[in-house]
């Protein structure tokens, strides 16, 4: 049996979560002071998930990029290679809020959508 | 060919360079640096001294009781900037009372205005005069101006005057020709009937490639400083220790602009461009301004800084054309008080040295004066609100923490030996001078020079060549 | 001269849910000033996610977050005058701004309300020894160029200051392909959120040096070097623990300070702990009529509490307009043992509200014992693991204690 100390993401409380880990196989999950800490503990200690964001080319806007953002959070080991993906987008305003700026990311069923509306410059 | 060229576009540099566009002359100022007022110019104490404290019969006595008293035609010729806040030195005990004793027969002699005051009565003028102060010897007239402000508007007057200025133009070496001089630089030669040698640190080098002993070398000091904002009022006078061997002490200096300096260090140093600050150089200005300081509102530090003085082995400057050649001129070892003494300097090379074997014929077409730019704090409200409805850039503030406009922004860009740098804005209209130091302008200020002067902002640079801001673009 | 029933200084978080808060309470003439070209603040540059799980139980980016709240400002018509500087504002609560299109206007208001946030503190504040190169910013700056013009500033990097801002710029610049050598922090306990620590620095193996500082910097155009050094309990640094790292880039995130300037000049009575105005129980600073909030109050952890503080702030300014409260008699809120500020910092005794401080602790706690006491009496206590400077704390004072109130009021915490 292995055991893994974890720092709970989902909020700022910050909490120390420790795992209880047979093979794949989560045991046991203490330290948590929400059910959302244990979905995370036992999520982290398989395959960690995280949001990404980051900001593509955006033509004719008021800024030259524009941010975007995973609408759900991909694998952490996936992060490199979504970073190239993102890279590879251009997109011209106008823009709006949510707008998918990639439509399933790498096949991870996340969409790359526009953090922010950008009206033409 | 030139008539003259002067090396170095410092304070001195550039007051030479004014002074000698008014005459019939073919002109060029060099610099190795990528603006004007880089060195022992921009990172002073910033104050005109009066003249009291060099030494009977020196150079430096002669030129600064002569050039303090210039400084304020000047000042309103060029539209600089001077504030007469006057000076107190500051004498703690019987022994330290002896000194000023001699500061003020010196003083007397050389007809400076000055007056004795109690350390009470100082300290109801200064309340945060130490304790420890037993006496004060006050100079009323002493003023402080923007070094770098006079030296871009001498530099602006010159090259409007037909005066050639040469950046990131480093003098390599200078070979002598049958009417005068041949300089190589790094951007190619440059051919001159007079040299003069105003470079600075840099002085000593440049000598050396005329002649093997010039009777100088350049022993440079570093001072450190602080800077406090100005929403603290610390000071209203300069305050000075009374001179002891490092020179005149550490300081606390009202600057035109409402902030505080307090410092310098005076610490020897090896290299000719070591500007770093350190530990032991603050902790020093700290320890050193308890003497004459309390309640120093360190809170309020906004910047750290250090200078380097360009001093001579000499102790004393070294102005006068050298003997093994003929026609190459030094105004070297120009350290304190040597921003009080330039227009004196400049006035003695002319009168002095240059007269005796060139004709100094006037350009009837020379304008000696500069209108000073557009500054909005300095307007009226109606005014300001005429200049915005002409131009709505001077109503865009850039630099929220010393309140300047895109306008002023671009006028210091497009002016003549305008700003193409991220600290040359800086030195001119001051964005980045503030509290925030630039963390909320600097992007904005980079965005408005890649626009005025149509290239990348990759391109921008903070100072020099090749202090790049910005990598690469991000997509 | 124009007169509004309130005029909003920033327009950011802070700012916009102040506006919609004063209209959704009947105050319908609002003035919205904001200096940079479009509403949000700082939000737009912060383009990770993580904002509004208090506000909207959704984590939201930076942008996402501002869209939300411009959106309900412009739904409620609220006036947002983008491009607007403040520039000056007296103890009559006259504003004076600037813009391209008007100049300079001077209006009045009944209320103003101060949501100004705040700025980084530079190198010049920190003493860091060394050359004066490119390749130094404020982590914010760095974020600016990097989230908003699309430059990166560097591709070797190094990050003094643990503050959020530094590590959240870890993760986006190694995301960018920059690498990132290492974040040093002078104090022995990080001065950004645990899941920043963990999301930004261990999820990239970038290291955290606690109790290290940056004690020397190379570089006569772009730096070149940095020298690291461990500190001793004193803060200084020891001579020997030397590491050098060659970097291009040196991001400072060593602490935000509120922008007081205006406040200053209206003569406002500032806390010397937050650098922030003084207010009470109303958000009301000490001159009548002029409100702050946000992180020109003090400096927050989260945007969620920005924008409660600022719709609280609303609310005490929709409550001194009514005339309801007197200001007879004032009791002081101030920081005891292991508190480093409480907000407010004064309650009116006629107050008849629940008030929520909020306070920051001076350094971590395992097991905080929190207790509130008002002169020597002791009105709560509580319990609470896991307290730290980074993390922003809060505590009620509720309207049965406000009856109990016998004096000044302290709050302290200790090692249980």
């Amino acid at each position: 049996m292995e055991e893994k100390e974890l720092i709970c993401v989902n909020c700022p409380m910050g909490c120390r979560v420790r795992v209880q880990l047979e093979g794949n196989t989560v045991i046991s999950v203490t330290g948590n002071q929400c059910p959302r800490g244990k979905k995370y503990a036992e999520q982290e200690s398989i395959c960690p998930m995280r949001i990404l964001t980051s900001t593509v080319t955006v033509e004719n806007g008021q800024h030259r990029v524009l941010p975007v953002i995973t609408s759900a959070e991909i694998p952490l080991s996936m992060m490199e290679d979504a970073m190239k993906e993102i890279r590879k987008v251009s997109v011209r305003a106008p823009i709006t809020m949510d707008q998918v700026i990639i439509h399933d990311l790498l096949g991870t069923g996340a969409d790359v959508i526009a953090s922010r509306s950008m009206a033409e410059r | 060919m030139y008539d003259i060229v002067i090396i170095g576009a410092g304070i001195v540099g550039t007051m030479l360079a004014r002074d000698l566009s008014g005459y019939r002359l073919r002109l060029a100022l060099v610099d190795r640096e990528n603006d004007i007022a880089n060195g022992a110019t921009m990172a002073n104490s910033a104050i005109i001294h009066t003249g009291y404290d060099p030494e009977d019969g020196t150079m430096k006595a002669r030129m600064n009781v002569r050039g303090a008293r210039m400084y304020e035609k000047i000042c309103q010729d060029l539209g600089c900037l001077r504030k007469v806040v006057g000076a107190y030195v500051a004498a703690c005990g019987e022994d330290e009372e002896k000194t000023l004793a001699v500061l003020k027969q010196r003083a007397d002699e050389r007809e400076i205005e000055n007056v004795y005051l109690s350390g009470d009565e100082a300290r109801s003028q200064e309340p945060n005069l130490g304790d420890e102060v037993t006496k004060v010897l006050s100079f009323p007239t002493t003023a402080v101006v923007y070094p770098w402000e006079i030296a871009i508007a001498c530099a602006e007057t010159a090259v409007n005057n037909g005066a050639d200025l040469m950046l990131n133009t480093e003098v390599r070496d200078i070979a002598r020709t049958e009417n005068g001089y041949i300089l190589h630089t790094d951007h190619g030669d440059v051919e001159t009937r007079y040299v003069i040698d105003a470079a600075g640190t840099g002085a000593g080098k440049i000598a050396r490639m005329v002649c093997e002993d010039p009777g100088f070398t350049i022993q440079p000091r570093k001072g450190e400083y602080f800077v406090l904002d100005h929403q603290v009022e610390y000071v209203k006078h300069i305050v000075f220790p009374v001179p002891g061997v490092k020179g005149k002490g550490v300081l606390a200096v009202p600057t035109v602009y409402g902030n505080t300096l307090l410092g310098p260090t005076s610490d020897p140093v090896q290299a000719l461009d070591d500007t770093s600050t350190t530990f032991k150089g603050l902790d020093s200005v700290r320890a050193d301004l308890n003497k004459t300081m309390k309640n120093v509102p360190y809170r309020y530090v906004i910047r750290n800084f250090a200078g380097l003085r360009p001093s001579g082995s000499t102790h004393d400057f070294v102005i006068r054309e050298c003997e093994e050649a003929p026609g190459f001129i030094f105004a070297a070892c120009v350290e304190s008080p040597g921003l009080a003494s330039a227009p004196a300097i400049s006035e003695y090379i002319i009168n002095e040295i240059l007269s005796r074997s060139l004709t100094l014929e006037k350009d009837p077409d020379a304008v000696m004066t500069r209108k000073r730019p557009l500054v909005m704090a300095e307007l009226t409200d109606e005014e300001r609100a005429e200049v915005i409805r002409e131009n709505p850039a001077y109503g865009r503030i850039i630099c929220r923490c010393e309140q300047i406009s895109e306008g002023e922004i671009v006028d210091a860009i497009h002016r003549t030996c305008g700003a193409h740098t991220v600290k040359g804005v800086k030195k001119r209209v001051r964005p980045g001078m503030g509290r925030c130091q630039g963390g909320f302008c600097e992007p904005r200020v980079l965005d408005i020079l890649a626009r005025e002067l149509g290239v990348s902002p990759l391109d921008i640079v903070l100072d020099s060549k090749a202090s790049r801001i910005l990598e690469s673009e991000n997509r | 001269m124009r007169h509004y029933q309130a005029v909003i200084i920033g327009g950011g978080s802070a700012g916009l849910s102040a506006a919609v808060t004063l209209k959704e309470n009947g105050i319908e003439d609002i003035l919205v000033l904001e200096k940079d070209a479009e509403a949000g603040g700082i939000l737009q540059q912060c383009i990770h996610n993580g904002f509004g799980l208090q506000t909207f139980k959704e984590q939201l980016s930076g942008p996402a977050y501002a869209e939300r709240f411009i959106r309900k400002a412009e739904e409620l018509n609220v006036s947002v005058l983008c491009g607007t500087m403040v520039t000056g504002l007296n103890d009559r609560r006259e504003v004076t701004y600037v813009n391209p299109e008007e100049g300079y206007v001077t209006v009045s208001a009944d209320v103003v309300i101060l949501a100004v946030g705040c700025y980084e503190r530079s190198r010049g504040a920190v003493e860091i020894p060394g050359e004066r190169p490119a390749g130094i910013y404020t982590a914010g700056q760095a974020q600016r160029y990097l989230n908003i013009d699309g430059y990166l500033t560097g591709k070797n990097v190094f990050i003094l200051g643990s503050g959020d801002i530094g590590l959240i710029m870890a993760r986006r610049m190694t995301l960018e392909g920059a690498k990132v050598y290492g974040v040093a922090e002078l104090m022995p306990y990080s001065n950004g959120l645990p899941r920043n620590i963990k999301q930004c620095l261990e999820d990239f193996g970038i290291p955290l040096y606690l109790s290290h500082t940056v004690t020397h910097v190379y570089g006569k155009d772009r730096l070149e070097r940095i020298e690291v050094s461990k500190v001793g309990k004193d803060l200084k640094p020891i001579p020997g623990t030397e590491m050098y790292f060659d970097v291009d880039t040196l991001l400072l995130s060593v602490g935000l300070i509120p922008e007081n300037h205006l406040a200053d000049e209206a003569g406002i009575l500032m806390d010397v702990r937050t650098k922030g105005p003084v207010v009470d129980d109303n958000y009301m600073t000490s001159v009548p009529g002029i409100f702050a909030c946000g992180n020109g109050l003090h400096v927050h952890d989260l945007v969620d509490f920005v924008t409660l503080e600022a719709a609280r702030s609303a609310l005490g300014a929709v409550r001194w307009l009514k005339g309801t409260q007197t200001a007879d008699k004032v009791y002081k809120a101030s920081a005891g043992q292991g508190v480093s500020y409480v907000v407010p910092g004064r309650i009116n005794a006629s107050c008849d509200h629940r008030v929520d401080f909020f306070f920051r602790v001076r350094q971590n706690f395992e097991t905080a014992q929190i207790t509130m006491k008002s002169g020597d009496k002791v009105l709560r206590t509580l319990k609470k693991k896991k307290l730290m400077p980074s993390v922003m704390e809060q505590l009620p004072l509720t309207e049965k204690m406000l009856g109990e109130l016998e004096g000044d009021i302290t709050i302290e915490v200790t090692e249980a």
